[in-house]
């Protein structure tokens, strides 16, 4: 009785997952058509910036970094925690994890890939990239950056990969006539000849158990030197021993929101209702929070003991940051990336989904502008007897800043497009092992501070 | 007993040599940044020089001579000040004149973070641009705690001499476009055993070239000793504690040979002119 339903479960999620592959809506196109002008708009604008160099952008002397690199820190830490939950979930083997990290690998790779664009955008000769291979320097701040997001790319693709093969068997071998010869030899051909036999089971596990371990550290590592990309240089506010965990914790905390983003968007509109549910929501709540109040207690922690001592330079961004010019953006990431967002996970009243996502939303906002606050406060901090420095971006950054979020947002369309979003295999083995219904936390542990527990938790028990 | 590498292992130990020297070499180069050397108006007794500068504050009158002579010779892109005359303020609300070149700090941070190695000590000991290989990143900019590097973010405008110079790092004329650029202390002057253009272009001799290792400095005026030149007059390095070494050496003052200058604005020259004309 139990195996029946299970496989009715299993026919459903693969409905759901398998068709988006070949029923496309017009909308869909549409979407796809607005994105791509956007990037194309983004392309001119890029190209203006090639053609005039960097006097298109409101960058200057004093802030010399801008937008750009705030989008790098920003898609550089989204990435991050597609890994970080996806490879702690895994090595925990939190059961409920199944069916989320398909989507949280594919927000890593696209993530670093959009990311790792930024610095070349930013560059002033994109055109001598290829100096950095060949007159590459160890002690360079920005070598370690780039060998970090390299080797993370790569083990992010191989992290993302490895678990799709068993999927993508599923393909080659059950959906024939869904698909064109061509792309049914794609699949063949990413398959890898997997058989589901125990030895390629063993040795598939046991890879994704190597990477889930590895690609721990090298995520710490790579958010860790770009933090040192400022913490390497004696500017008030970035020469901070702390700034590597800060930026880690940082960027796991702004990940974990796009996440929870992303499964909403994707449960929306592949109808995943079923397979993602509330629960899910709910677990990665506590994470967020959990994210959030150390993210709170770095900042605290970053701005109490540069403002206890009041040293020239840091009191200048202190009071800039605080009451000055900048006073506008760091409020309005306390309030809006942290203190609202806090409040919207505590308060239970209002249904689980809309509430999370909503937290998320602040949250993600609020770390672009906190990442802001990072690199432009310290910038506009005068160095010499001058005037503060004035940052304004111009159309040339917005435009391609928002052609990065459109291309984020065009893989990630496309993605569902050509593979399962969902780990499909993995989804229905967790169903398999008959353990019962993974209620997530017990009512009776969830603690007191995530509000009146009793009321909230009964009506959402699955 | 069987002694074959198999693949895997050789593998295996490749990667981990491989490793191993990245790994000793990059704490080399680590450790030998704390080498500091003694300290640094000592000769080293080579036959090369090892520039500096002394900026006597007693004597600056504010009349950016020396910038317009800075930007003349080596058509400085507008708004370039590679040497710059702030005016920090005195304990009493006064203000001085403080001309600011480049400090080529003998513990460069910029050159620590060039990705390329296109900053770089020249053998005589001052920082310079190679700007064929300059990326444009602007880490060396954000690493200068003074402020003292620019960056060509438009296509310079150059006069015809200007744009048909020969360059080198030693004279890097004409800018390149998407290139970080800075005060060179006249590199190709020296080499030639001339003084520096702002050391030439100011009248009152507010700016000394030195050189440790013939512990002599000039200022085209008169030639003093180096060594005891900075005793005497109490020189000091600005940011001293931020352990970058600059070679400028600063002579405390607020303009005392006019008077003091306090809250006075600059006299003479008004506003700098920068090349205008483009070919």
């Amino acid at each position: 009785m139990n195996t029946d339903s299970n496989e009715n479960y299993n026919k459903r999620l693969e409905s759901s997952v398998f068709d988006p592959l070949n029923h496309t809506s017009k909308g869909y196109y549409g979407f796809l058509l607005v994105l791509l002008a956007i990037i194309a708009w983004g392309g001119f604008a890029y190209i203006t910036q090639l053609r005039y160099g960097l006097i298109v952008t409101g960058l200057n002397e004093v802030t010399l970094w801008g937008v750009y690199i705030v989008n790098f820190i920003f898609f550089i830490g989204i990435s991050y925690a597609g890994t970080l939950v996806s490879a702690v979930l895994r090595l925990t083997g939190a059961g409920w994890r199944t069916p989320i990290t398909r989507m949280a690998e594919v927000i890593a790779v696209v993530g670093v890939m959009i990311g790792g664009l930024m610095p070349v955008i930013d560059l002033g000769r994109p055109d001598r990239i290829s100096n950095l291979l060949v007159f590459g320097r160890l002690e360079s701040p920005l070598v370690w950056d780039i060998i970090a997001i390299t080797t993370y790319l790569i083990a992010c693709l191989i992290y993302l990969y490895l678990p799709l093969i068993p999927d993508l068997a599923i393909m080659r071998d059950n959906l024939e006539g869904r698909f064109s010869p061509g792309r049914r030899k794609f699949y063949t051909f990413l398959a890898a000849g997997w058989e589901n036999t125990p030895e390629q089971k063993r040795s598939l596990e046991k890879g994704m158990r190597i990477m889930s371990i590895i690609i721990i550290p090298i995520a710490i590592f790579v958010h860790t030197v770009v933090a040192y990309i400022f913490a390497m240089t004696l500017r008030p506010g970035w020469n901070s021993t702390i700034y590597g965990p800060y930026f880690v914790f940082g960027a796991v905390f702004s990940g974990i929101a796009a996440i929870l983003i992303v499964m909403a968007i994707f449960r929306k509109i592949f109808h995943l209702e079923e397979f993602i549910t509330e629960r899910h929501f709910r677990n990665l709540s506590y994470l967020l929070m959990t994210l959030l109040f150390f993210y709170a207690y770095f900042t605290f922690s970053e701005y109490l003991t540069i403002g206890y001592k009041v040293e020239v330079a840091e009191k200048e961004l202190l009071t800039q940051l605080m009451i000055g010019k900048s006073a506008g953006w760091f409020w309005s990431f306390i309030i809006g990336g942290l203190l609202v967002p806090a409040f919207l996970i505590v308060f239970r009243k209002l249904r689980v989904i809309p509430r999370v996502v909503a937290a998320s939303v602040f949250v993600i906002v609020g770390m672009w502008i906190k990442r802001f606050v990072i690199v432009l406060g310290t910038l506009q901090v005068p160095l010499m007897p001058f005037e503060f420095g004035v940052y304004k971006p111009t159309w040339v950054e917005i435009s391609v800043s928002l052609a990065a979020l459109a291309g984020f947002t065009l893989l990630f369309a496309l993605f569902p497009k050509i593979f399962p979003i969902i780990s499909v295999w993995e989804v229905s083995e967790e169903e398999h092992h008959e353990q019962p219904t993974p209620v997530d936390i017990p009512a009776k542990n969830i603690p007191r501070i995530f509000g009146r527990f009793k009321r909230g938790v009964k009506k959402n028990v699955l | 007993m069987k002694k074959d590498l198999s693949r895997r292992d050789f593998l295996k130990m490749s990667g981990g040599v491989v490793g191993a020297a990245i790994i000793t070499s990059s704490l080399f180069t680590a450790l030998n940044r704390f080498k500091t050397r003694g300290p640094t108006y000592q000769s080293t007794g080579k036959s090369l020089s090892r520039w500096c500068m002394i900026i006597d504050l007693r004597k600056c009158q504010g009349l950016l001579r020396c910038t317009q002579a800075c930007i003349n010779l080596h058509f400085v892109p507008k708004p370039q000040k590679w040497i710059e005359v702030y005016k920090p303020e005195t304990a009493k609300g006064g203000r001085y004149f403080m001309p600011t070149p480049c400090f080529h700090c003998e513990n460069a941070p910029c050159v620590k973070v060039c990705p390329v190695k296109a900053t770089y000590h020249n053998e005589e000991g001052l920082v310079l641009v190679d700007h064929d290989r300059c990326i444009g990143c602007r880490q060396c900019m954000a690493a200068c705690p003074y402020q003292r590097r620019f960056f060509n973010w438009g296509t310079p405008k150059l006069p015809p001499e200007g744009v048909f110079a020969k360059y080198s790092p030693d004279f890097p004329v004409p800018a390149k476009k998407g290139t970080v650029i800075k005060c060179i202390m006249c590199s190709h002057l020296l080499k030639e055993g001339k003084l520096p253009g702002c050391v030439r272009g100011c009248p009152n001799g507010v700016i000394y070239l030195g050189d440790y290792n013939k512990d002599m400095a000039s200022n085209s005026q008169e030639v003093v000793q180096l060594s005891k030149f900075l005793n005497d007059n109490h020189a000091y390095r600005y940011k001293e504690e931020m352990g970058t070494q600059p070679r400028v050496w600063y002579l405390p003052g607020h303009g005392e040979s006019f008077g003091g200058i306090y809250a006075q604005g600059p006299k003479g020259l008004k506003s700098l002119v920068w090349p205008e004309s483009g070919v």
